[in-house]
Order: structure tokens, then sequence, then C-alpha cells
């Protein structure tokens, strides 16, 4: 116990020493959480709008002063030509043109029925889609002006059936990303910091030479790993706590579950990771293959982890795929616990799922530590 | 120059030796860039939902069919109270429940106006928007079978047209994004330690007495990891043109160039990470902690940069990355030559100047 403790202490200090890494292991991650929060919202807004009216008559101005008072467009920008609207989208300067036709009020009276060219620059298929649904919003209370506007007596109105929808949203009533981002990059930090400072600590000793000094001194092999190990379990412990406090503090994102639970559950969840880290550290010669592959492997758990896009989107293999990858019921934990007030019971799965992990992979890592010195 | 050459050579010698990083630096972009080509959409499919029916006729039946013919739902559970919602959100189980009203076809008919509910587990605002979205589609439209009698007056019919993009694939979304991350990370995390290293391992006074001059150092440093590089660009690019079917409309030699020059870019800021760190560690962490995050979020690879906050859309500015992604899409999928992009392309041509003479300066202060 004694030597463990010694391990420990001058691991501490070697941290503490280095005064180039100390901001990066706990400045970096929290400002980036501040900040980067912000950036992570797939709402659609500000779309920059453009319009070629080639009809010039009340009509068509109502139905771009429609668009002009939404709050979804952005930029109005008259073109005078279907080229110069085509030309500026492919520079990217506008992303929705509106098209009105020649004799679009003349035709609409007459026939009581029109179109209207939408082009929408579809790259990003997914705003693209949401883009649509706000046009169409917008054009279809057009028509119930018209038609109230227009209609004539002649013209009998019969009352349409209709089936209202009422959209009651759960848990984060005003749709808010960050209540929803914030715990996931939180994740993120806490992962990726304990991960590459693992991950890089035995191999650096390798590298440098000092590995060798140690295994001729009469340390064990299992006391040398925890004392390695234990003071990054300690820093991501308290990165979780600054980044939850911060969590609250500036974003107010709500804590309805038990902060225990959470706490608990990331104890054993670092483990993992640190497993994780060893592991790496036991199979790499330089610092530099070490941090390739826990780059790697961060990349590909933090893209399928559900964080930013839907794992129920994914193909039958890939979901399958992500049920190895740890950050992924880390994510679903936050905001389980944090967002909607999830209980013991509701998180067992995930727990078990992880307990599962950390004793597999440290057992995989010790095994292996012992095979290569 | 003979003694610059040599230098180079040297470089050469010492990435080409080390078989089990170059395995790594190959290997691991093409296992990447293949998992999210294919497993990686933003698109919302087979969403798990349940249903609360308190009406059960033949209207909620017909409706309930509907929605799990959609391709976007699949009906999970049929719950029988309330209470039950609650408990099978906290569980993860489904993201939204339809909650119909008592005596829904009655009222359908009597008062020409029935009511549902779509209650969405929010906490994900994202996906509960888009079901609200589809749900009320889907409803619309049964909406207008059911009022096909009567023809609404004064109609416009909006004609969407999507460009460069038709079938709304998020692949084409999400391959240009991918192959940035890639090419930018793995270029800046193996110049980091370059200079590093050499400090590190004591090598660097050699360096330093030697009579090549600081530039040449860091010429010649970058200079085999450009031929890495370009190797793995090559990869990637043929990679999404032949199993990702992504188009190439415009010059496929401009796209090589501007990749090239993206390279050169991501390489340099990893000389400069270089020349400020002290430790190998630092170095990787700076160029892991401190560019990985930033990449995905600010440069437009995921979420969209004119929705951010105005600041975040001043700071995305600085990130290559952001540009990169611009020029690349531009010449993918719109077809466009240099004349569209080449204020994105002098931004990065700019960075990369400054990223090289930043690393000279800061390289020469250390020589004093």
């Amino acid at each position: 116990m004694k030597t463990i403790l010694y391990i420990i202490q001058k691991e501490f200090k070697q941290i503490f020493r280095n005064k180039g890494m100390l901001p990066i292991i706990f400045v970096l991650p929290l400002l980036q959480l501040v900040i980067l929060s912000n950036a992570a919202t797939f709402e659609v807004k500000n779309i920059k709008f453009g319009y070629i009216d080639h009809d010039h008559t009340s009509t068509s101005r109502a139905l771009i002063e429609k668009f002009n008072a939404s709050t979804y467009f952005d930029v109005l920008t008259d073109f005078p030509s279907e080229e110069l609207a085509s030309s500026e989208m492919l520079k990217g300067k506008v992303d929705v043109v509106l098209e009105i036709p020649h004799y679009f009020e003349r035709d609409l009276q007459k026939d009581k029925y029109n179109k209207l060219g939408i082009t929408i620059n579809a790259i990003d298929g997914a705003a693209a889609g949401v883009e649509n649904v706000y046009v169409t919003q917008i054009v279809q209370s057009f028509n119930q002006q018209i038609k109230t506007d227009l209609l004539q007596i002649s013209d009998k109105q019969i009352q349409p059936i209709s089936i209202a929808t009422i959209p009651l949203f759960w848990y984060n009533k005003t749709l808010n990303y960050k209540t929803f981002m914030v715990p996931g990059i939180l994740v993120l930090l806490v992962t990726m910091i304990t991960l590459f400072l693992s991950g890089m600590n035995i191999v650096r000793e390798k590298e440098i030479g000092t590995l060798e000094q140690i295994n001729v001194t009469p340390i064990k092999k299992s006391q040398f790993i925890i004392g390695k190990l234990f003071p990054f379990w300690v820093i991501g412990m308290g990165l979780l706590t600054v980044g939850l406090i911060l969590a609250k503090l500036i974003f107010n994102v709500p804590m309805i579950g038990s902060l225990p639970l959470l706490y608990l559950y990331t104890s054993i969840y670092i483990l993992v990771i640190l497993g994780i880290g060893l592991f790496i550290s036991n199979f790499t010669d330089t610092q530099q293959q070490a941090m390739f592959i826990a780059w790697f492997f961060t990349v590909i758990f933090i893209l399928m982890s559900g964080l930013f896009t839907p794992i129920e989107s994914m193909p039958e293999w890939a979901q399958i795929v992500t049920e190895f990858n740890p950050i992924k019921y880390f994510v679903e934990v936050m905001r389980m616990v944090m967002l909607k007030g999830a209980g013991f019971t509701d998180i067992l799965p995930q727990l078990l799922k992880t307990l599962f992990y950390a004793i597999v992979m440290n057992s995989l890592a010790v095994w292996s530590y012992k095979k290569t010195s | 120059m003979k003694r610059f050459i040599g230098f180079i050579k040297k470089e050469f010698y010492h990435i080409f030796r080390d078989r089990r990083s170059l395995f790594i630096l190959f290997g691991m972009p093409i296992a990447q860039i293949m998992l999210f080509g294919f497993a990686i959409t933003n698109e919302i499919n087979n969403v798990d939902i349940a249903i609360l029916d308190h009406s059960k006729d033949a209207t909620t039946e017909e409706i309930i069919n509907k929605i799990a013919a959609s391709k976007y739902f699949s009906i999970k559970q049929i719950i029988e109270k309330e209470a039950d919602i609650e408990t099978i959100f906290k569980k993860g189980h489904v993201k939204a429940v339809l909650n119909f009203e008592k005596d829904f076809s009655k009222n359908l008919i009597k008062e020409n106006k029935a009511t549902v509910q779509i209650i969405t587990d929010a906490t994900d605002p994202n996906t509960a928007n888009t079901i609200s979205n589809f749900v009320n589609a889907i409803l619309q439209k049964y909406q207008q079978e059911l009022n096909k009698e009567i023809t609404i007056a004064y109609q416009i019919i909006p004609q969407t047209r999507m460009v460069y993009n038709p079938e709304l694939k998020s692949v084409y979304m999400f391959v240009p994004g991918v192959m940035t991350i890639i090419l930018m990370l793995v270029s800046a995390m193996m110049t980091s330690i370059s200079i590093t290293k050499e400090k590190e391992l004591g090598t660097m006074e050699i360096l330093l007495v030697s009579p090549i001059k600081p530039f040449q150092v860091i010429i010649g440093k970058v200079f085999p990891y450009i031929f890495l590089s370009i190797i793995n660009a090559v990869v990637i690019v043929l990679l999404s043109i032949f199993i990702f079917k992504m188009p190439v409309q415009g010059s496929l030699l401009l796209l090589g160039l501007e990749s090239v020059l993206f390279i050169i870019s991501a390489l340099a800021l990893g000389i400069l990470i270089s020349t400020i760190s002290a430790t190998q560690q630092t170095a990787m962490m700076i160029s892991l902690m401190g560019l990985m995050l930033p990449v995905i979020l600010l440069s437009g690879f995921i979420f969209p940069i004119t929705s951010m906050p105005f600041p975040l859309q001043v700071i995305s500015n600085i990130i290559p990355a952001k540009w990169f992604i611009i020029i690349i899409k531009g010449i993918m999928l719109k077809g466009v030559g240099l004349q569209y992009v080449w204020k994105e392309t002098l931004i990065l041509l700019g960075m990369t100047v400054f990223f090289i003479a930043l690393s000279i300066k800061k390289y020469k202060i250390r020589l004093e």
C-alpha cells in the first residue's frame, strides 16, 4: 500500500511539474466546453434567401414580404436574372431562391391556382429538408391570406375536415440545444483527457528508457499500474466536477437526476478508458504511435456515439459496432440522469455493460503488460 | 543545397524505417472513412415510437397503419395509460408517443376536428422536432385524402428543386467532412512532434550546430510528410469516389492541388506546434486536444456555421478546415472552378505562409 502511495505521489509531482501540460489538462477542456457547446446546433436559421420577381405586382410583393417577415430567412436579395441567382448559389452566397413567374397574379386570379419555383442548395440534405418545410409553411399561410382576399361570394365555403396535432416536447420544452450538447461534450473532454494521458504514459517511459529502471526495482506490476493510473482517474473525476459546475452556472443545464449516481457511473467509466489507454501503451513503441491509435479510436468513438448523429439512423451492422463504444453509454447515462432524472434501475443496463467492459479491458491490459515487459 | 538534400534524405529514412507507424498512418484513415461513410447519417429513419390510443376506432387504426408503413417510424410499443409515457421515456426505449384523444372518429365526423398529441422526448431537440414534423406531414396527407371532394380555391403550389444533391444524401455532406478531419489531424499530428522529438531525445543540439539553416530544417522536416499525406489524400479521394459514389463535377486536377495546399497548411500548423512545445507529450496533447473538437465542431462538417452565434462564426474563420470543406464541396458537388473558390484558396495559402513564417521565427529564437 505504501509503495502505491509513493508512486502516486511521484506521478502527481511529475504532472504538476510540467508547466506546459497544466493548462492543456485543466484549462483547454473547460474552455472548449464553454465555447464549443454553442456551436453544436442543428437548428436551421439565418437562411440566405434570394428571389427573382418576374411579375412585379402587389401579389408577388406580398408573397416576398411574407418571407421577409419570417425569422428563418435572413438576407433578402433581389436578383434581376436567373443566371445571376444560380451563379451566386454556386458561390455559396445564397441557399434558397424563390422565382415568381411572369403573369403570376393574373394567372392566379384566372386559374385560382399557380405554381412557384423554389431552388434549394441541398448539399446539406438535412438542412435542405428543413428549409423546404419552412418555405411550404410560408406559402401555405400565404394561400390562406389570398383566399380571404380574393374569394368571391360565388365560391361555396365548405368546412374541411382537420386533424389537429399538438406537439409536446418533454424534458426540453424550448428545444434548447445546449441542454442536449453540454453533457455530451463534457463526456468527450473527460474521455479524451484520460485516454490521451494514460495512453501516452507508460510508452513514454519506454521511449525515454526509464521503464527498465522501474522494472528492476522491487515494485510489483499491479502496484506500478495502479500508481500510474490513479492520478488520471482523479483528474478525470475532477474535470467532470468542474464541468458540471460550469454546465449549471453558464448553461443552466438541468440536473434532475441523482448526482451520486452520475459519479458512481463515471468512476467505473473512467476505469474503462484507463484500461484502453494502458492497453494501447503496451502495444506501441513510441508516443507517436500511441497517440495515433488513441486518436483513431477517439474519432470512431465520438462519431459513433450518438452524440451528434442518432444511432437509430445507422445501418444495423454499425449499430452493433456502437455496442462496443464506451462513449455511447456515457453519453446516454449523462443525458438520461441529468435531463430526464433516470434512476439506478433505468441506467442499470449501461452500468453493468460498462462494469463488464472495465473488468475485461483492465484484465487484458494487465495481462499484456506482463507479456511485453 | 547538397547538405539540404542530405538532410531531407535522412528525414525520409527516419520515417520509412518505422514500419509500424507507417502501417498505422495509412491503415487508420482508410478504416475510418469506410466506417463513417457508411455509418454516419443525420437522416431520421426507423425511429421507435409508442402509441397511446384512447379511441381505438377505425380512423385511428388507419392512421396508425399509415405511420407504421412509413420508413421513418417503427411502432415499438402500444401503451395503455398516460403514466407509462414517463417510464418508457426514462428507459430510453422510444423517442415519441402518439396520444389519440377519446372519440377521435366521432369528433372528426361531428365537429370536423379531432386531436392527437405528439409527445416527443425532446432531450434531443433535433430528433424531437423532426419526428413532430414527419408525423404532421403524414397526418396532413391523410387529411387531404379525407377532404378530396372539397376543392380549395386559390392555391399556390411551390415546386421545389433541390440542386447539387437532389436525393438529399447525407453521405455528400459527411464524406468531405471526414476527408478533411482525417487529413487535417493526421498531417498535424505527424509533424507536431518532429522538432520536439529531437529536443527530447537530445539530438536537437546536433541540428543546431550543423550548418543547415533554420528554414531548411523546417522545410526538410515537412517535405517527406507532404509525400505521405498526398498518398493518404489520393487513397481517401479514390475511396470516396468509388465506394461512396461521390461525384467530382469539377476538375480533378484542381481538387488535387487544393488538397496539397490544405495538407501543407496542416503540416505547417503541426510544425508550429512542434516549435512551441517542450516535450512530445505536450505537442501531441496540443494537436489532439486543441484541434480535434474545434475542427469537428467549427468547420461546418456536422453543424451549419450560419446557425452558430455570431462570435463563433467569426472564430470559425481561423479554422483552416472550414475553408477546405467549402472548396471540396464546391469542386466535387457543385463543379465550380477556381474562379468561384479563389478567395478560400487565398485564405488557406495565407494561413500556410503565416504558420511557416511563425515556425521559422520561433525556431530562430531557440537558436539564440
